[in-house]
């Protein structure tokens, strides 16, 4: 068998689709933080509790009222995205043109109690999930085994990314939504509703997240604190990326997934600070990020 | 007259019988600090049903001792030595702490029994798993009750050894207690002529266990061993049975799992796995009764550490009420001379280093054909007697052995 420094081609060929798989879910959730960052200038600090929820919902919309993963992809998504409006609505539009700072603490305490109310409801032990039975087996590569739901994975996660990408850089409402944010004066002259394209915005970019937590229902254990941990690694990759850039976000969170994995392989103790070493590195050679626009 | 006579009698001597006990307790007040993480990755193994397991059995003794009352403080210790210590350190230096109980993460418990030793006052460990806290890091202080990282190895490894599973891979998490497992697990496999082939010391915690899973798969080792715990244990079982471990051939052991992660992973995702338990609640009538008032309580099933943390409290106040005394080796002696005898142990010993020893048991959790309901979910294949499970004081490094 043929070895890269000392590792088999094919443990390297099945780690490096892992890495990919692990990215979507990256790139999914950094794209829905640059969505927000780009758009509403909001450090969405949230962005892990929605993720959360969206994970927590599927769980308990199958649980006590029996709506199966295929319903739930959509409308937890959708019940979390409301959520979202509404903090928008209540709580964010209050010191909206504030600093980065006050939304940055607001979304963090918005995290916290939603994170402390389910850990008294639900415990940390993890709520069970189990797989849709289509998704049930998988099939052997060669190089590896590979599970139905992770190729699912891939598929679903690169299909929102590019639609969300289309949708804001190639299309008129795309063009509103970086208007209205650019002045929104100006468009409100043009007869163009700001505020409820601001709150939808926030909405869907929470969504985006939930829709990750619906896709990581079937495979993590769906806990109240699934996702404070990963918020900082997804933090990490906005910052990669450059903050707001939203291309930049999907290219980065499937290069930090495959980094991860190979770092996995090669040296496991460095897996959970690899990210945060790329960070640095590009802090420092490139402050705006590998795609950001402004210094 | 004698309804009177007998009266002043009774009196007087209940005014002695208070008056006696009360010249060895040192304030009026038994007060017990519960202290384990109520908020994080081991909350739910101990937690706040575990207040609610020693609040039981202050209620079983009728809220006093002798006519001294009892009294409970808690907090939530964040799985930080740090944390713990200064809160530790408040309740015996200005709050007149008797009994710190619980204690979750083995830094946790180390920290506080050093505390502890300095200001001589007592601590009973129930959740904590690291074999050293009875070893190099045995204090006069001390006690360890419910389990720890020796019988867990030499249960589940050498069973699974026995088996056939020979050569093994080992996911460990990068942190002491997993480093402590992972040595007393191959030193059971070696023991038992099986050789552990590989092994990944991966961050804790983690989420995604793919990319170990895959390795070890590669490894083509018979067994795969998690020497881990808590939601890095279900994580791993469940990516595995994604995976198809299993279907491989390949067996996984896991080291160490509470009955909360076996609930929380099901009996489908979690059927066959062997697992060394310190004991589980439908064992027999007197745990089934005790674990039915426990669920009135609670809404859900004691772990082994739950049911721990009642006996431990029953022995302490019975100790207290028999000695009269609240002094740390007065009552600590007392723990040592009776032996546990109740729902959770039988002829149970507190050794000079401070572990409780008892009979442990290698469970086997069962299919969803067998389990009758959501928390029937071991069987129990077969009892490992005390001797057979604890580290023997004859290799002991606690400083109270004489070796």
């Amino acid at each position: 068998m043929s070895m890269i420094f000392g590792v088999p081609l094919a443990v390297l060929s099945g780690q490096l689709l892992i890495g990919i798989i692990n990215g979507a879910f990256y790139a999914l959730l950094s794209l829905g933080l640059a969505v927000i960052f780009g758009l509403l200038k909001i450090i969405n600090f949230a962005h892990g509790a929605m993720y959360m929820l969206g994970a927590m919902t599927t769980v308990l919309m199958f649980d006590y009222l029996g709506v199966n993963y295929w319903v739930a992809l959509f409308l937890a998504p959708l019940v979390v995205g409301v959520f979202g409006v509404v903090i928008e609505y209540f709580l964010l539009r209050r010191i909206a043109g504030q600093d980065h700072i006050y939304s940055l603490l607001l979304t963090f305490g918005v995290a916290l109690i939603i994170q402390g109310v389910l850990i008294n409801w639900f415990g940390v032990s993890g709520l069970r999930y189990t797989m849709p039975d289509m998704f049930k087996g998988g099939v052997n590569l060669g190089f590896m085994f590979m599970p139905y739901y992770r190729a699912w994975v891939i598929v679903a996660a690169l299909l929102v990314c590019f639609g969300t990408w289309f949708v804001i850089e190639k299309t008129k409402l795309g063009s509103y939504l970086r208007a209205g944010t650019e002045d929104s004066q100006l468009m409100q002259g043009f007869g163009i509703n700001v505020p409820l394209l601001i709150s939808l915005t926030y909405g869907f970019g929470v969504a985006l997240a939930a829709f990750a937590g619906v896709l990581a229902a079937p495979i993590y254990s769906v806990t109240p604190v699934m996702g404070s941990s990963t918020l900082i690694v997804v933090f990490a990759v906005v910052v990669i990326g450059g903050m707001g850039s939203i291309g930049g976000a999907i290219i980065t969170g499937i290069l930090m997934g495959v980094i991860e994995g190979l770092t996995k392989t090669f040296y496991p103790p460095a897996s959970s600070a690899v990210i945060f070493l790329v960070m640095v590195l590009v802090l420092m050679f490139r402050p705006s990020g590998l795609f950001g626009k402004e210094a | 007259m004698t309804m009177m006579k007998k009266l002043l009698t009774s009196a007087v001597a209940s005014a002695l019988m208070v008056g006696g006990a009360q010249a060895e307790m040192s304030d009026d007040t038994i007060k017990i600090g519960y202290l384990a993480d109520m908020s994080g990755t081991y909350r739910d193994l101990a937690g706040p049903n575990g207040l609610k397991a020693l609040e039981m059995a202050i209620a079983d003794f009728g809220g006093k001792v002798n006519g001294t009352k009892i009294e409970v403080v808690s907090a939530d210790d964040r799985n930080s030595p740090d944390s713990a210590s200064s809160t530790v350190r408040r309740w015996v230096e200005n709050e007149n702490v008797d009994l710190v109980a619980g204690m979750v993460a083995s830094s946790v418990s180390i920290a506080v029994s050093k505390i502890l030793e300095e200001n001589d006052r007592l601590g009973i460990i129930s959740g904590s798993a690291a074999s050293s806290i009875t070893n190099e890091h045995c204090t006069p202080n001390h006690i360890h009750y419910v389990y720890d990282t020796y019988p867990l190895a030499n249960g589940t490894a050498s069973a699974v050894v026995k088996e056939g599973g020979k050569t093994w891979y080992m996911l460990t998490a990068d942190y002491a207690f997993g480093h402590a497992l992972e040595g007393d697990v191959t030193r059971v496999v070696e023991a038992n002529g099986g050789e552990v082939i590989g092994t990944v010391r991966h961050p804790f915690p983690t989420q995604d266990f793919s990319s170990f899973i895959l390795q070890a798969q590669a490894s083509g080792a018979d067994v795969i061993g998690l020497a881990n715990a808590g939601a890095d244990t279900t994580n791993a079982i469940t990516t595995a049975s994604e995976f198809g471990v299993t279907q491989s051939g390949q067996t996984l052991a896991a080291l160490l799992l509470f009955l909360t992660d076996v609930h929380a992973l099901g009996a489908e995702t979690a059927q066959g796995i062997q697992l060394t338990t310190g004991w589980y609640w439908d064992m027999n009538d007197e745990t089934r009764e005790w674990s039915d008032r426990f669920m009135e309580e609670t809404g859900v099933r004691p772990t082994m550490v739950h049911a721990g943390i009642y006996s431990s409290a029953m022995q302490y106040l019975k100790a207290v009420e028999a000695t009269g005394s609240d002094d740390a080796q007065t009552v600590r002696q007392q723990m040592m001379d009776t032996p546990i005898n109740d729902m959770f142990a039988k002829n149970g010993k507190i050794r000079v280093d401070g572990r409780m020893v008892h009979d442990m048991y290698l469970a086997e959790v069962k299919t969803p054909e067998e389990s009758k309901g959501e928390w029937d979910l071991y069987k129990i294949l077969r009892t490992i007697p005390a001797e057979e499970s604890y580290r023997p004081l004859s290799e002991s490094k606690c400083k109270l052995v004489n070796n």
